[in-house]
């Protein structure tokens, strides 16, 4: 695991008389893109804080960049569930607040060109001068990735990001990180509980069971090839595979599985699998005669 | 368009029930002022001149007596004939200025305080019980402290406006601070905004409306508060101007006084108003 830019060991949630999640051990390596998926309540957000350095986990700890973190920093920004957006500032105040913290020696000038250029990244150069109640909340949160890609990170946290939008603006800004994570070739950590949105973006997929004492179950591995989008993802071979295994975790596994600790269980080495690699898909049985 | 035409109407009724209220105002005070002097002994009338002659009952001024006074006070409100006779707007001036000082040192010291107690729940858990001790008093009751210590009326007078003006706006400001969204705070947590940063550009605008409510308040309280202070230390300002008209016994002034504290108290909150349009947001 040298590759591994952060890496997570061990880390617990526990309230007086309740464990959320416990002995959770995983990695993100550099220029990865893993996505943790789960129900409500099985302490995903938590998982992110602790990330972000928002949070202390009660118990182990997070690795970054061969370092212990503690606290936030800049290297690791955040794309908040709702935008967070500072509504007293108009997106390019907000864009350029995140830049003043980076380079805190820039002029004002400076800022709010770099500002100005991050929001043309996101396609919203037009609304920079715009405050976020003037702003759908597609254009919201496309100003919040704007602001968290504007400091360059070294890894994109996101939670949930676009879960409080409709379906097709989701789309849109799925599309939007992915082509912008691929360009920057981003280390990034999502949560979220859509499988599609999973599948296009994540290189590798965490489960988690149901809370609590909720565990980190299975890795699947994304094996689809890139690019992919999103209105070509479910004719790729092997996509429904992997889909229904997702979501078969989330029906019945996730509860199934739920505080359990099969026989010879080990939480530093996940069972990986890999639903929709070809060698292991067997061809899809054609209807009998 | 229908709000215009409800505007409208509700002046035209404004205006309706103004002139009725003075209409009956000049009516009952023409028909019920005559025959209180009728009875009076002509040599003693003659002796202590007409007012005084009626036994102090001067009519109540009917309201065409006041416009002339009124006419009268504001051709030339910036006169000075004597430490007890200067111009209304000399009077209303000292009012504003002593207000103005007040509240002034008051927001200096409660929009910083309120901040820190808005920040630190343990500060705020410490300092609660003597700001609800404190916050009832009547401002005047610590007027006689401020004449002990202070020695100096005028700034007594000045000490009771902080002393009334302080608390809504150390609470709002506490308030406002401490209800900043913790979104907002995570946000400059992880872009590593230092605490002054913080402090001044997301928790300061976040809780800039609140503490706008709490000036507002208090500015009407000082305001509320500057009348009784000057009646009590004297001096100069409208509060003494009143109390001094109320001993010359000319009701005519008093009500004029009482028109110009109404439509500077509204023109203050007013002000206080377009400040507050200006640091509120939307989400």
């Amino acid at each position: 695991m040298s590759n591994a830019y952060v890496s997570v060991e061990g880390i617990a949630r526990r309230y007086p008389g309740a464990t959320i999640f416990e002995d959770l051990w995983f990695s993100v390596n550099r220029g990865e893109f893993v996505c943790l998926v789960g129900h409500s309540g099985c302490g995903k957000t938590t998982v992110l804080n602790i990330l972000a350095g928002l949070e202390a986990p009660s118990d182990g700890v997070v690795i970054v960049d061969g370092q212990e973190i503690s606290g936030p920093s800049l290297d690791r920004a955040v794309i908040f569930q709702g935008h967070a957006l500072m509504p007293w500032m108009t997106a390019e105040q907000n864009v350029a607040f995140a830049l003043s913290c980076r380079h805190p020696s820039w002029p004002k000038a400076k800022l709010r060109e770099a500002a100005q250029a991050a929001l043309e990244k996101v396609g919203l150069g037009h609304a920079a001068q715009k405050k976020p109640a003037q702003l759908s909340g597609g254009m919201k949160q496309r100003v919040g990735i704007a602001r968290a890609l504007a400091i360059a990170p070294k890894m994109l946290l996101m939670d949930e990001p676009f879960s409080a939008l409709d379906a097709l603006t989701r789309g849109a800004l799925q599309e939007e990180v992915s082509r912008l994570v691929t360009e920057a070739d981003q280390t990034a950590f999502m949560i979220t509980h859509d499988v599609d949105e999973a599948i296009l973006l994540a290189d590798r997929i965490l489960l988690m069971t149901n809370g609590p004492d909720a565990r980190l179950a299975e890795v699947v591995v994304n094996t689809l090839p890139r690019p992919r989008d999103r209105a070509n993802l479910h004719h790729m071979p092997g996509y429904h595979e992997l889909r229904d295994h997702i979501l078969d975790f989330l029906i019945t596994r996730s509860r199934t599985l739920a505080g359990k600790q099969p026989a010879g269980w080990d939480p530093k080495a996940v069972p990986e699998v890999r639903p929709a690699a070809p060698q292991i898909t067997p061809p899809p049985p054609r209807a009998a005669a | 368009m229908s709000s215009r035409v409800t505007n409208a109407r509700a002046a035209l009724l404004s205006l309706a029930l103004l002139a009725a209220f003075l209409g009956a105002w000049e009516f009952s005070a023409r028909s019920g002022g005559s025959g209180g002097g009728a009875a009076l002994d002509p040599e003693y009338a003659a002796l202590l001149g007409a007012a005084a002659a009626q036994g102090g009952q001067t009519g109540f001024p009917m309201p065409s007596e006041i416009a002339a006074r009124l006419w009268e006070l504001v051709r030339d409100p910036f006169y000075i004939a004597g430490p007890n006779d200067q111009g209304i707007g000399i009077q209303l001036a000292y009012s504003l200025a002593r207000v103005a000082a007040g509240f002034l040192l008051a927001a200096a010291v409660a929009i910083p305080l309120g901040f820190l107690i808005g920040m630190s729940p343990l500060l705020s858990a410490a300092l609660n019980p003597f700001i609800q001790v404190l916050r009832p008093v009547s401002p005047l009751a610590w007027m006689p402290l401020a004449l002990y210590t202070i020695k100096d009326s005028s700034i007594s007078s000045i000490f009771v406006i902080f002393i009334c003006s302080v608390w809504p706006m150390l609470l709002n400001t506490a308030f406002g601070v401490s209800s900043t969204r913790k979104e907002w705070l995570n946000v400059a947590r992880t872009l590593e905004a230092g605490r002054l940063k913080t402090a001044w550009k997301v928790i300061l605008p976040a809780a800039a409306p609140t503490i706008l409510t709490g000036m507002r308040i208090s500015i009407g309280i000082a305001w509320l508060v500057i009348v009784a202070a000057e009646m009590l230390v004297g001096g100069t300002g409208i509060g003494y101007w009143v109390w001094n008209q109320w001993n010359n016994l000319s009701l005519a002034d008093i009500v004029i006084a009482i028109l110009l504290i109404g439509i500077v108290g509204l023109l203050l909150d007013r002000l206080l108003g377009v400040l507050a349009r200006a640091v509120a947001w939307a989400e």
